[in-house]
């Protein structure tokens, strides 16, 4: 009982999230949206008993990620109102039967035997600790693991990288010399 | 009325096309970007909720794997983004169309 | 000895590619007695190898050289027999004196050597083609003499009309070539070789006598254009364009009796196809009456001599179409002699005239000019069919040979003398013209005797002309029996040997005594008749005859080339290549505005993509 009010609330507070997202004209707004489903996400995991990937969605995704976003959204001040016309013939009505077409195959599709269809083969006392998730990660998804370990790496470094643009082109001397060569 | 799994996979489904009509409907990179987030999102409410059903902690961990994927690209995308506005200054798509044929 | 056969061959092209990349260098006239060297070196070494067959004690042979296509029995192998080594013999023999002619005429000429290498080249692709005992190296032969004939008709190819008739030679005889070229395809179809050997001998069981008559009218062909016979005789006249040595060794001697060669090579397949043999009479005799009618009006030396040549070519077609093939044969050889003695002599008159050709600018040159006025006595009484020169033996034989086949052949023999009487007018016409009367000289023109590397050849020349007729008598078949081996499986024609044969050999020197006694009696005046209007245009233009195929052939011809060149290549061909170019840029030109540059777009087709893709793997899948 109490599952499912808890369920069916934050179902309504995503959705509303979502739709926030999508509709806002200032930036600032879709992330503000964009928070609130990740919370309502993290709420679900809660309750399908994934108390690790709740706490990691509350600390990478709504407080990292997100924060992230806005940073930028400050830095490059697009906090502009956005124009609504939209250019591209076409572009509203196919997106619209896209995403419609979208939910229905995915609705049709996971309501045939390849997902619910199965019977439960794993342990029915399975529970989302950390005890249990570090278990499985560590143990048979090791490599997994270090793949994302470099992946993470390379990203920063990447970063990194891409921060030598400016607005003149690349710039590669260190700020450093510049200033001495002036001087 | 209990909460089957069913429930979760409708929602997540419902909010992966919204975020898929978002990347194709709007304009500014940021939100493009946002809209992406969801649809990943909505895929780990997906894995979760059939790790559920099916008794597997695999699930929980392909949760984890896409957070951190999604986390390395954001990390990435909002760099190239800073840095197509620090040439353009404009993060409208619709003006990067230098590619046109 | 006769292993080394090649070697006769291997002399003059040796010397050709010698003189071709040091003639220059070796200047003159060291180049022209290297040349000659080689010839007289080709002569010197088959005389001993002649000898044999005249006493009889010899027999036919082939020696191989290298085998090229064995296959089709087409081998670099040479045919050492009677009647190659007539060939050979009078090749080197009157070759080597041309050669030595030219080294006084041609001096001062500032491609000295290049001549001569030309002429060593000629020498040695006449020698390819009567040697040869296969017909594709014959046509290799036929195709060289053909190419030296080209090269040399246009030796100054800076003369427009030099140059112009060197290329009309060579297009007229590819229309000959095209006969014989595809003679020998139905040859090699009809027996698997084109050996002669194994095709003379298989003939009479393997050929039908449609197959027979084709492939020898193919063959009559090819001779057509070489030998100068109607309709491809147009060629000859203009080559006379060439230097006076070669128009008496190529146009005269050698190069155009290829073609009676040929055909007396080739009985066995005439002797299937009487048809054909008919064929070849009937034009040999109508090409040497039109000839002789033409010769008559012009005016300038050569070309008397060119059209003469035609003529006495028509008589040898003649023989070998009545199958009398000594008789071709004969008058092949004696031909050469008086004709090449004409063309030198009148080659000699050229040079002292300081190149002027046209007799009406001659005269009185006979005290000018002993020896070459005395020699060219002999050559005018030889070819006027007087006894006992030779001309008189080998002609006399012909028309005998000729009347012998009755029947149509009355005709034949009919056309046949009075074409010697006609010979006989206009060879007196010439000699008139040009050795007796006042002078008409240019002014500045001092004629003197031409030098004695000159006079020499033309005296040789004058002996063999004198005498070069008994080898053939009546009386002792000389070369008929020097020939025999190679004609043993043909049937010849023979002259009768009774009172006809007297009646005809009286009625044969009056007819030339006539034919003199008219020509002198119109010619030996103060007054020279004007020879204008009517026939004599005509016959001076020859009848036109160029002009006709210019219209008929080459015109059209040229039309299509030019419709092919500028509407069907230009539209067509190119419209074809750039139409498909065009085409292809067109068709992406239209499915540019797919790449419209918006991130979005791009997007939204990805999208549909997955969702087509997941629907069908969704339905693969047995979801549905």
């Amino acid at each position: 009982m109490v599952e499912t009010v808890v369920f069916v609330v934050f179902a309504i507070a995503a959705v509303v999230g979502a739709v926030a997202m999508l509709a806002a004209r200032n930036p600032v707004f879709s992330a503000m949206g964009l928070l609130l489903t990740m919370f309502s996400m993290a709420v679900f995991y809660l309750l399908l008993d994934a108390q690790f990937v709740a706490a990691v969605q509350v600390i990478i995704y709504a407080g990292a990620v997100m924060t992230l976003f806005l940073f930028v959204i400050m830095l490059i001040g697009v906090d502009r109102r956005e124009d609504l016309g939209e250019q591209i013939p076409f572009q509203r009505p196919v997106t619209f039967v896209l995403a419609a077409g979208l939910f229905a195959v995915i609705v049709a599709a996971g309501s045939s035997a390849w997902v619910t269809g199965s019977a439960a083969f794993g342990d029915p006392n399975m529970n989302g600790t950390i005890e249990s998730v570090g278990r499985e990660l560590f143990g048979g998804w090791m490599i997994p693991f270090l793949a994302t370990v470099f992946l993470l790496t390379i990203a920063a470094v990447g970063t990194v990288a891409l921060a030598q643009f400016g607005p003149g082109g690349l710039r590669l001397a260190p700020r450093g010399e510049d200033e001495e060569s002036e001087a | 009325m209990t909460v089957t799994v069913a429930w979760y996979m409708t929602l997540a489904a419902g909010l992966f096309s919204m975020g898929a009509a978002g990347v194709l409907l709007r304009r500014n990179a940021l939100v493009m970007f946002m809209s992406v987030e969801l649809m990943l999102n909505s895929v780990n409410l997906t894995f979760v909720a059939a790790a559920r059903e099916l008794g597997l902690v695999e699930g929980q961990v392909a949760a984890l794997f896409v957070m951190v994927v999604a986390a390395a690209e954001v990390t990435i995308g909002l760099a190239i983004l800073v840095a197509v506005f620090r040439r353009r200054a404009t993060a409208n798509v619709d003006e990067l169309s230098a590619l046109k044929g | 000895m006769i292993d080394s056969l090649w070697l006769v061959i291997a002399f003059p092209l040796a010397g050709a590619a010698l003189l071709v990349f040091f003639g220059k260098r070796i200047g003159e006239p060291a180049s022209g007695w290297i040349a000659s060297a080689a010839i007289i070196a080709s002569f010197v070494f088959a005389v001993p190898l002649v000898i044999p067959f005249v006493s009889g004690t010899a027999h036919p042979e082939t020696v191989l050289v290298y085998r090229w296509i064995p296959v089709i029995g087409a081998n670099v192998s040479l045919l050492w027999d009677p009647l190659s080594a007539l060939m050979v013999m009078v090749v080197t023999g009157v070759g080597s004196l041309i050669h030595l002619y030219s080294i006084g005429y041609m001096h001062g000429d500032e491609r000295y050597g290049r001549f001569f290498a030309y002429l060593n080249l000629f020498a040695a692709s006449m020698l390819i083609l009567v040697l040869a005992d296969n017909f594709a190296l014959m046509f290799v032969g036929w195709e060289l003499v053909g190419l030296s004939s080209y090269l040399l008709i246009s030796f100054w190819f800076t003369k427009p009309s030099a140059a112009a008739a060197g290329k009309k030679a060579f297009v007229v005889n590819r229309i000959g070539d095209w006969g014989f070229l595809v003679a020998v395809m139905l040859i090699f179809a009809a027996f698997g070789t084109v050996d002669f050997g194994v095709v003379f001998a298989e003939a009479p069981v393997v050929l039908t006598t449609a197959m027979a008559t084709a492939i020898t009218l193919l063959l009559f062909v090819g001779a057509a254009g070489k030998s100068a016979q109607i309709p491809l005789y147009v060629w000859l006249p203009d080559a006379m364009e060439g230097p006076t040595p070669v128009s008496a060794l190529i146009h005269a001697a050698t190069m155009v009796t290829a073609g009676v060669y040929m055909i007396a090579r080739t009985a066995a397949l005439f002797e299937l196809a009487p048809a054909s043999s008919g064929v070849v009479a009937t034009v040999g005799a109508l090409t040497a009456l039109l000839a002789a009618t033409i010769a008559i009006g012009q005016r300038d030396i050569k070309r008397v001599l060119a059209y003469s040549t035609i003529s006495q070519l028509g008589y040898m077609v003649l023989a070998v179409g009545v199958t009398a093939y000594t008789a071709g044969m004969f008058h092949l050889m004696t031909h050469a002699f008086f004709k090449a003695l004409l063309f030198l002599g009148a080659g000699s008159v050229i040079h002292a005239m300081a190149n002027e050709q046209n007799m009406d600018k001659m005269g009185g040159l006979r005290r000018a000019m002993p020896w070459t006025f005395g020699t060219m006595v002999v050559a005018w009484l030889a070819i006027s069919g007087v006894f006992p020169f030779s001309g008189f033996w080998s002609k006399d034989e012909i028309l005998a040979s000729t009347f012998a086949q009755g029947g149509f052949y009355y005709l034949l023999f009919a056309i046949g003398l009075l074409t010697a009487v006609l010979t006989a007018f206009y060879m007196t016409r010439l000699m008139v013209l040009t050795f007796w009367g006042a002078p008409r000289w240019d002014d500045g023109v001092q004629p003197s005797e031409s030098p004695g590397i000159m006079v020499v050849p033309l005296v040789v020349l004058a002996v063999l002309s004198a005498v070069g007729g008994f080898i053939n008598t009546p009386w002792r078949l000389g070369l008929e029996s020097f020939l025999e081996p190679s004609f043993e499986a043909v049937t010849q024609a023979h002259p009768s040997s009774d009172l006809t044969a007297w009646v005809l050999v009286f009625g044969s020197v009056t007819i030339a005594i006539i034919g003199i006694a008219w020509g002198w009696a119109r010619y030996r005046r103060d007054e020279l008749p004007a020879e204008t209007g009517g026939y004599w245009d005509a016959a001076l233009a020859g009848y036109h005859v160029d002009d006709a195929y210019g219209r008929l052939i080459v015109a059209p011809g040229l039309a299509v080339a030019s419709w092919s060149a500028r509407i069907f290549d230009l539209r067509v061909v190119d419209g074809l290549v750039n139409g498909l170019g065009i085409a292809v840029r067109s068709f992406a030109t239209s499915l540019r505005p797919v790449q419209s540059g918006y991130v979005r777009s791009y997007g939204l087709g990805i999208a549909f993509g997955a969702l087509g893709l997941i629907v069908y793997l969704l339905i693969a899948g047995g979801a549905f």
